[in-house]
């Protein structure tokens, strides 16, 4: 009789699916995954023991590095939170762009989620279609803040400035001859809403490739359908929000149900899956980025027709313009303040959770009245996410593993934090 | 949303009384506080009962308030503060529990009633030191292996205590006391109510 024996692999940290620096610790009955222990924590920074030493303003580019695939969604919870204790009103146009930019984050979570995905599961070409739209967004984001993926846009109050008018032009050089360039420029002449709206218009054909690539592929369904299926009773049980809730049938979406932002004034719709499998939760995250498209349309349209304020004018919590300040000694006091001492927030607590592409991301802020947050905690989806791992993975095969990582959609910005 | 949160903040009343240390409903969200004793009845019924069902802990954490308001603190230092959420009701609940001992702060574990407060307890074990008492498997996850103390205590300082490098004598990686001179550049202020009011003078 041969000799059975169990094995313990170490899955990472430095595995290519394990999106980052994931240890699993994988107790194997052959192929069968017995148990699964993650190893988190490799990429801890303290995030929140940094911001209680920092000023409220100065810990937004901080959130940026939590899940840096969708910066700019973690700067809105963080900033709602913030506006939440200070009982402050964003003028409307800055909830629009608010949301705009939330939903083009979004769009940008979920290509890079379906490029990796599929390319663990070995649909290599997914990744090279959804970086060239990636590309675009990317190029959105660089002209609205300057930075392609850091972006520390949002602040308490508002967003840091209005959309500019004209997007930034390619030039021509020796990698960029004057037809290319010319090919290039011409959907950039006019200000950032036309190229995104642009944008708008051709990515319902670009979504279709996704779709022909692998709705029904034989092999992508061999290897996500049934794999992974979570009930809607357990979903609740671990935590689940987001895709990962929708995706074992429970509408639940914090855009509709507790609306933030500009979110009650658009028109969506939010899909939910049936099965709770890894294939379900792939068709939900793929009907919200045409969902998203749709959002940032209605969104364009309304800031086209709309000019405002995109700050609040409250000096205690908003810098005034540079203009004011040189010539009015009120103003000049206020930016000497903010800038030297920064924005005091009344003594308190709150907690502001939005619809993050990967869930519910929360911010929880005890303020004690000072310059600085006395505690802060980042509710990041992702944790418990990776937290159901063992009971997900737990009699499924080695290399299911790798999908339910990928289904999780996980990044370790925020879990480790 | 509010009067949702008076309905339950009137409900929680009328059900537990006395038990309930405080309630306090401020910024749109209701927060009540109960007692380490009664902390683990007090949430298995928010889960159960049909009028609450509180499906979803949503998050949980440490809170430290040891150097709150620069020394106006003068209750219990460690907390663990709960966030429940139910899904069939759209609502939310904050749950705070103080530890009784500040020496060694315990508290109930919760994740017989919650699967996700299983990481969310590990957490707060590893930043502050509170123990889960019936957690099954109260490991360190953060920090790394082999760490000593509970780094997001307000005592332990933001630089930390030790550093790791490479030493080429002994060809491997050592720890060392730290050589970061602790900096702060904008010092933190708690100011009084009225400063920058017009009216104050």
């Amino acid at each position: 009789m041969a000799d059975i024996r169990n094995y313990t692999l170490n899955f990472g940290p430095q595995h290519p699916a394990a999106h980052g620096v994931l240890r699993l610790v994988l107790e194997m009955d052959g192929e069968v995954v017995q148990r699964a222990d993650p190893h988190i924590g490799l990429l801890h920074r303290a995030t929140e023991k940094l911001a209680e030493t920092r000023t409220w303003v100065q810990s937004v580019p901080y959130m940026d590095r939590l899940d840096y695939v969708s910066t700019m969604c973690n700067e809105h919870a963080y900033c709602l939170g913030v506006e939440k204790l200070l009982q402050l009103e964003v003028p409307e146009r800055g909830k629009y762009i608010r949301t705009m930019f939330d939903e083009v984050t979004r769009i940008l979570n979920h290509l890079l989620w379906i490029g990796c995905h599929a390319l663990d599961v070995g649909a290599m070409t997914m990744a090279l279609y959804t970086f060239r739209e990636r590309e675009d967004l990317m190029d959105a984001y660089e002209a609205v803040c300057g930075a392609r993926l850091h972006a520390a846009y949002y602040r308490p109050g508002g967003v840091y400035r209005d959309l500019p008018d004209r997007m930034p032009q390619y030039r021509e050089s020796t990698w960029t001859s004057a037809k290319k360039a010319k090919e290039l420029n011409d959907n950039r002449s006019g200000s950032l809403l036309d190229f995104l709206e642009d944008f708008t218009d051709r990515f319902p054909k670009y979504h279709a490739e996704y779709h022909t690539l692998l709705t029904d592929n034989r092999i992508w369904k061999q290897r996500l359908v049934h794999v992974g299926i979570v009930s809607p009773e357990r979903a609740m049980q671990l935590g689940f929000t987001g895709a990962m809730l929708r995706g074992s049938g429970i509408a639940w979406d914090l855009r509709k149900k507790q609306p933030y932002a500009a979110y009650d004034k658009v028109d969506f719709d939010v899909p939910v899956g049936v099965n709770g499998d890894s294939y379900d939760r792939y068709l939900v995250r793929m009907e919200e980025m045409l969902q998203s498209n749709r959002i940032i349309k209605q969104c364009i349209a309304w800031l086209r027709a709309n000019p405002g304020p995109v700050i609040t004018d409250n000096h205690k919590v908003a810098p005034p313009n540079r203009e004011a300040m040189k010539s009015n000694m009120e103003e000049l006091i206020h930016h000497f303040k903010l800038f030297t001492e920064g924005i005091h927030v009344p003594p308190g607590e709150a907690y502001a959770a939005i619809e993050h592409p990967k869930g519910e991301f929360g911010i929880y802020f005890v303020s004690d009245g000072a310059n600085k947050p006395y505690r802060m905690k980042i509710r990041a989806p992702g944790f418990a996410h990776l937290a159901a791992m063992d009971e997900m993975a737990k009699g499924h095969m080695l290399a299911d593993v790798v999908t339910i990582i990928g289904s999780q959609d996980v990044v370790f910005g925020e879990i480790d934090r | 949303m509010s009067a949702k949160l008076e309905t339950l903040s009137q409900k929680l009343q009328d059900r537990f009384g006395d038990k309930l240390l405080s309630t306090k409903l401020a910024l749109g969200e209701l927060t009540v506080e109960v007692a380490a004793n009664d902390y683990f009845a007090f949430m298995q019924t928010l889960r159960d009962d049909a009028d609450l069902s509180f499906e979803e802990l949503i998050d949980l954490c440490g809170v430290d308030y040891s150097t709150w308001g620069d020394g106006a603190w003068t209750g219990k230092r460690f907390a663990t503060t709960v966030h429940l959420l139910s899904i069939a009701h759209n609502v939310r609940l904050r749950v705070r529990v103080f530890a009784d001992n500040d020496d060694f702060p315990a508290v109930d574990s919760v994740t017989s009633l919650w699967t996700s407060a299983n990481w969310f307890e590990r957490e707060s074990f590893d930043l502050y030191g509170i123990a889960y008492v019936g957690h099954e498997d109260l490991r360190r996850i953060l920090t790394d292996y082999g760490f000593i103390g509970h780094p997001f205590r307000k005592d332990f300082p933001i630089s930390g205590h030790v550093e790791m490098r490479y030493d080429p004598d002994q060809g491997r990686v050592i720890y060392q006391p730290v050589t970061i001179e602790p900096r702060e550049n904008t010092p933190r202020i708690v100011r009084e109510d009225t400063y920058g009011d017009p009216a104050h003078g």
